[in-house]
């Protein structure tokens, strides 16, 4: 499961920073957000992976899940959605600004 | 029941974060009614950081438990002199920026005062907070809500000034989540105080992620420093903001070097063994060249505002120099610097947007224009402003920069210092004559005619300049806490027992 998540994380991030390179602005806020995914993910990761274990202390266990990364990551999320919408929002007052979607509003 | 003590550490946040929020209430009402209510919320916050300044110096590092969960497991914020230092040259920057918005350029969008409280909220939080992950979290309230500081009064130069400036702080936020992941996945914990002793004695194993941790946080804190090669976000964000947003934007690379000088005096300090000092090498020669390209661009520059948001990057090379030489000397030099860059910035900002005003369709830009009929008080305030950036004597820049001149002779690097921050001084006032001689000098009499600026316009500025004098008049009592600052945060025993220690202790440096 590590290697699997850890391909994951590598493939989303390499997506996100490509698409973040390009001079059209849908392609950067999808990169952004390709980019955001990643992290969460890795993020959610460091608080190790673990199947089934209750996210408290419970002395009859053996393991838990920590919980910290969870609302970490959940905090991280809510950011991110709202940053999301104002790139996507501002992205849309620049086309209509400027009068192309190219990210410095000149067509070259 | 009487109020502890340690609520002086929570106002300078709550202050702002209501005045916002009542503000957001009222959004329906009439303007005078939004302008006397947050120019209040402003006044009140800068007597709140006032309070806990003093009560810092007097009772030492002061750390608030919210909810009184121990730390580290709860949020912690902690007042030390460094952070009640930094909380109040904001709160007394948003009573000037405030006091020229009110004048009339807060009309030009609706939720301006909105805004400006919530991003004196997470500029504050920022200083304030105890652990990495809240200082995420104020960065991006400060972030967000200067996203919509920057756009306020829209136009297409805004727009794409603004694009660039979100893109690139949404990157660096990735990164910043990334550095905080890894350093809680290797060391299961958050809080500064506590991550500052985990980190002494790490397993060999574990050494090398944190210190890719490390200098991954190092480059999220550089871009919002503005350190080469990650300024190139600044010029064009800053000289399109709303001038008042911009003298508080002067503020916002300091939040950078401020999270830089914690992070690497706090946590990868002298303490940190293998680590210690991981980073100064790089602050020192990226500073240094920060310096260069800042002077470069101002020298370059076609409009008056672009040539002040390019000092400001020369002053952020100027900081994070004096930060990376690291001794007690040269981060005591960096921080009086600190204040006057900051103030003085400010100053130049809204002293832009005088003339601009007045000179009218020929704004900032440097061509020759109407003739000015407050000429010699536009241009007196200038030269005022431009000898204390510059750093001549008799004011405070000068001050600043001898210091650090001064520090840098034990470091060596010495040669490299001095030739660069002398050779730039040299090429930053030639690039001030340029503009002022045009501002003021060369007028062509087919441009029209100019508009007289009003007083209540200036008054702002002649303050901030007035505060350029009054660091250089008390320089020696400032001196004193500054060093005393600097103390504080090259021995971080202090803060790491204020805020690892029982809840209501308090702990002398």
């Amino acid at each position: 499961m590590e290697a699997l998540i850890a391909m994951a994380v590598g493939l989303l991030t390499s997506c996100g920073v490509y698409l973040l390179l390009r001079a059209r602005t849908f392609p950067v806020v999808l990169g952004l957000t390709l980019f955001s995914y990643a992290v969460n993910l890795f993020l959610f990761a460091m608080g190790r992976l673990t199947i089934g274990a209750p996210a408290i202390l419970d002395p009859s266990r053996q393991s838990y899940a920590d919980p910290l990364p969870q609302a970490l990551v959940l905090t991280a999320i809510v950011i991110g959605f709202g940053m999301t919408a104002f790139v996507v929002v501002l992205a849309l007052r620049a086309r209509s600004d400027l009068g192309n979607d190219h990210v410095d509003g000149r067509e070259t | 029941m009487s109020l502890s003590p340690h609520h002086a550490v929570i106002a300078p946040l709550l202050v702002p974060l209501i005045t916002g929020i009542l503000l957001v209430l009222l959004r329906g009402s009439a303007t005078p009614l939004r302008r006397t209510l947050s120019m209040l919320g402003v006044q009140v916050l800068f007597g709140a950081s006032l309070i806990l300044l003093l009560r810092v110096q007097h009772d030492g590092i002061l750390a608030y438990h919210l909810g009184d969960w121990p730390a580290p497991f709860g949020i912690v914020l902690v007042a030390d002199r460094l952070s009640a230092m930094m909380v109040l040259l904001t709160s007394l920057l948003a009573v000037f920026a405030m006091m020229h918005a009110i004048q009339g350029s807060d009309r030009r969008g609706r939720q301006f005062h909105v805004l400006f409280q919530f991003q004196l909220f997470g500029l504050n939080g920022a200083f304030l907070t105890g652990d990495l992950f809240n200082l995420f979290v104020f960065f991006e309230v400060l972030l967000i809500a200067s996203y919509g500081l920057l756009l306020h009064g829209l136009g297409a130069e805004r727009s794409r000034a603004g694009l660039h400036y979100v893109v690139v702080n949404l990157v660096g936020s990735g990164l910043f989540l990334i550095a905080v992941g890894t350093l809680y996945g290797v060391l299961g914990t958050l809080n500064m105080a506590d991550l500052s002793q985990r980190v002494t004695d790490l397993p060999a194993h574990s050494l090398e992620l944190v210190r890719a941790a490390a200098l991954l946080l190092c480059l999220v804190f550089a871009l919002k420093a503005a350190l080469v090669p990650l300024h190139l976000w600044l010029p064009g964000a800053y000289a399109a903001a709303t001038p008042a947003a911009a003298a508080l934007f002067a503020v916002m690379t300091k939040v950078g070097a401020y999270a830089i000088l914690r992070v690497y005096t706090l946590i990868f300090g002298s303490t940190a063994g293998t680590l210690a000092g991981l980073v100064d090498a790089w602050l020192l020669a990226l500073g240094l060249i920060t310096i260069v390209v800042g002077t470069l661009g101002a020298l370059a520059s076609q409009r008056l505002a672009r040539l002040v948001a390019y000092l400001v990057v020369v002053s952020a090379g100027t900081l994070l120099t004096a930060f990376g030489i690291g001794s007690i000397p040269a981060v005591t030099a960096g921080l009086y610097y600190a204040l006057h860059s900051t103030l003085v910035a400010a100053a130049l900002f809204l002293l832009t947007a005088n003339v601009a005003h007045t000179r009218g369709p020929f704004g900032d830009q440097l061509l020759p224009g109407p003739m000015l009929p407050a000429a010699n008080l536009l241009g007196g305030l200038f030269l005022v402003l431009a000898v204390a950036v510059v750093g001549l004597p008799p004011l405070s820049g000068f001050l600043g920069k001898v210091m650090i001149l001064k520090a840098s002779l034990a470091s060596p690097w010495m040669p490299w210092v001095l030739g660069v921050v002398l050779t730039t001084s040299l090429l930053a006032l030639a690039a001030l004559t340029r503009a002022g001689t045009t501002l003021f000098f060369k007028t062509d009499p087919e441009a029209g005619t100019a508009i007289l600026p009003s007083s209540a316009d200036l008054v702002p500025v002649i303050a901030l300049a007035a505060g350029s004098l009054l660091l250089v008049g008390y320089a020696g009592p400032l001196y004193d806490y500054v060093q005393a600052t600097a103390e504080q945060l090259i021995y971080p025993a202090g803060y790491i027992a204020a805020v690892l220690g029982q809840a209501t202790a308090v702990t002398s440096p």
